[in-house]
């Protein structure tokens, strides 16, 4: 028996958020005496592949058909779950990203294990059963899920483990599934802004509310997020008049964000706001309204006009990136 | 074509969420429960597609009878017809179950669900049901359209879109930008109460999984302000003390 990682390729590489999930794999593997398998589907090239051995993974199963080219939820469930019935893993652990809750409940139902969706910690062992905190009410609370079936999957929160360096020298093997899969679903289209930090990956994220007044201002919160190596987003209201797209509004009916860092400029942080936001490491606001709840939550605040206190902001980090 | 729009009843969002039994259950006390916000959006997408003829939207709910308001509301939003099924929704390996043995009865072309309920968070049914049913799921949608026996899916991606062209009978999670929900009118509150409600039996379904307990987030420390003429502090503050920068 041994773990069993799916690590996610982006045309052909791997993001941070894939060596995180190899290290808590790896570290569950630890906890359960055994040793640690991951799953690659799509073309990456071999270097990439053994990048994966930095962070514990010795073995890698290298699926690499024209039929798997790009994703799709059920024939990767399919691969997977083969996978972890052939290698015999009663443990498969999945980064909980776009592509990984499609995939990951999927691949629970195909081998009728318990699911753990959103975890944010190491699991406890309870006998054969692993306890899984994880992320509940919008990130208003967590819930420890007890996960009792002899089979279980666990979905990573991302940027909530940290990367462990634990060098291995992974043997590379090439895996035929042998799909037999007729379901049909053509990717048509795949449009991706390459220019931008995505939200979901940023370790820094600058997100402006009303307080900003109209769109024509978002220039300060670009100008800062570039200042940063950030990624931008916005409150509700912000995407609802359509002055950001919806992919950048966080909150409990958006996005979940946690990075290490949450710059917060003219929003007034309402409940619904704060669920998708509390769990960041740091975060600061910049409020002209010393009594906006969003500073009870805040490690740093600074109360002032956004349109003085931005540009000043920018300057400072400029001169402190300069050195 | 007929499509079913599965809702559920979540806290609404301005609850404060607490826990009472030693922090094993949720406090539900004095708590006000609304549609999960992102089945909305998914009912005013299936009203939208089936409107002037062009199909019928049933909702199914898992739950027991306190839920009839929550349904109720859905039917005079636009559905036509509802089910419940009688039985409290343990998690989302037990609702998928009844969801999908009453869809497999029912032959449904396109069958919705809010991407993620706001309560627990799963981003697990669609998948679920998905696989139990052996059709296509997309988890996070944030378009779809139907031509003739095909669903085309803007399906949201790390930093982007891929856009999808999938075979009916498929599954589909709705998030944010699908559709505008509906707040129902007069004329629908009305009609909704004549408007067929069924309720079926549960099947039994294995649990595989239990929530032990629960923990709220530990408090922050108290906010340090840092004056509006000197951000630098702030910059210094960012790197030396919460090394983030
Ligand atoms: C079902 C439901 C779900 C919701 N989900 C979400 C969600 O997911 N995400 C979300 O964000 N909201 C959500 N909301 C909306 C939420 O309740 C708030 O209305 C919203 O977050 C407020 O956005 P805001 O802070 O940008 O605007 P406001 O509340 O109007 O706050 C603007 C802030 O800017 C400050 N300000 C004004 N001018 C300046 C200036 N020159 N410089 C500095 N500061 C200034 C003001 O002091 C104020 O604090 C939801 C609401 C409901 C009912």
């Amino acid at each position: 028996m041994s773990v069993l990682v799916y690590v996610e390729n982006t045309a052909g590489e791997f993001k941070k958020s894939v060596f995180e999930v190899v290290s808590y794999a790896k570290a569950i593997a630890g906890l359960l005496n055994t040793d640690l398998t991951a799953i690659s589907i799509g073309t990456v090239d071999p270097s990439n592949l053994n990048l994966l051995g930095q962070y514990g993974a010795s073995k890698i199963l290298n699926v690499n058909s024209d039929q798997l080219k790009s994703f799709v939820s059920h024939s990767y469930a399919s691969v997977i779950a083969s996978a972890a019935k052939s290698e015999n893993s009663a443990v498969v652990i999945l980064s909980n990203s776009f592509s990984g809750k499609g995939l990951a409940p999927r691949v629970a139902a195909k081998l009728e294990a318990a699911f753990a969706p959103g975890a944010v910690a190491l699991p406890e062992i309870s006998g054969n059963n692993l306890i899984v905190k994880r992320v509940a009410f919008s990130s208003k609370a967590f819930a420890f899920t007890e996960l009792k079936a002899a089979n279980k999957v666990l979905s990573l929160t991302p940027n909530s483990f940290e990367l462990k360096v634990d060098q291995v020298q992974p043997e590379i093997i090439d895996f035929d599934p042998q799909l037999t899969n007729d379901l049909n679903t053509i990717i048509k289209d795949i449009v991706r802004s390459t220019d931008k930090v995505s939200l979901a990956d940023a370790e820094i994220v600058v997100s402006g509310g009303r307080g900003l007044k109209g769109p024509e201002n978002w220039g300060l919160i670009e100008e800062l997020a570039d200042a940063l190596g950030a990624a931008t987003a916005c409150s509700k209201p912000i995407s609802d008049a359509g002055w950001r797209p919806h992919e950048e509004h966080v909150g409990q009916t958006g996005i979940s964000v946690q990075p290490n860092l949450y710059i917060a400029i003219g929003i007034s942080g309402a409940i619904q706001h704060l669920a998708g936001v509390s769990a960041s490491k740091t975060i600061v606001v910049i409020n002209k309204d010393p009594e906006a709840p969003f500073f009870k939550v805040a490690d740093y605040g600074i109360v002032g006009d956004a349109f003085e206190v931005v540009p000043q902001l920018i300057a400072a980090i400029k001169s402190y990136k300069a050195g | 074509m007929k499509i079913l729009v599965c809702i559920s009843s979540v806290p609404d969002t301005t609850t404060k969420i607490t826990f009472t039994n030693d922090n094993a259950q949720f406090n539900s006390t004095g708590v006000q429960f609304i549609v999960n916000p992102y089945d909305e959006i998914a009912l005013a997408r299936a009203i939208e597609l089936s409107e002037g003829g062009k199909g019928t939207v049933t909702v199914i709910n898992v739950g027991e009878a306190e839920t009839d308001p929550t349904i109720r509301k859905a039917l005079a939003t636009g559905a036509d017809d509802a089910v419940r099924v009688n039985a409290k929704p343990r998690d989302a390996w037990f609702v998928a179950h009844q969801i999908a043995k009453y869809a497999k009865e029912n032959n449904f072309d396109l069958i919705l669900t809010g991407r993620e309920s706001i309560d627990y968070n799963g981003t697990q049914v669609a998948g679920f049901v998905g696989e139990l049913m052996n059709i296509p799921s997309v988890s996070i949608a944030k378009k779809i359209e139907v031509q003739d026996q095909t669903a085309l899916v803007d399906r949201e991606v790390e930093g982007g879109k891929e856009v999808l062209s999938i075979s009916l009978p498929c599954i589909i999670g709705v998030a944010e930008g699908v559709a505008e929900s509906r707040i129902p009118n007069m004329r629908g509150i009305m009609s909704a109460r004549t408007k067929p409600l069924q309720v079926i039996e549960a099947v039994e379904v294995a649990e595989l999984s239990s929530v032990t307990k629960f923990e709220t987030p530990q408090p922050r420390g108290e906010v340090t302000l840092i004056a509006a003429n000197e951000p630098e502090k702030l910059v210094e503050l960012l790197h030396s003390k919460s090394h983030v920068i």
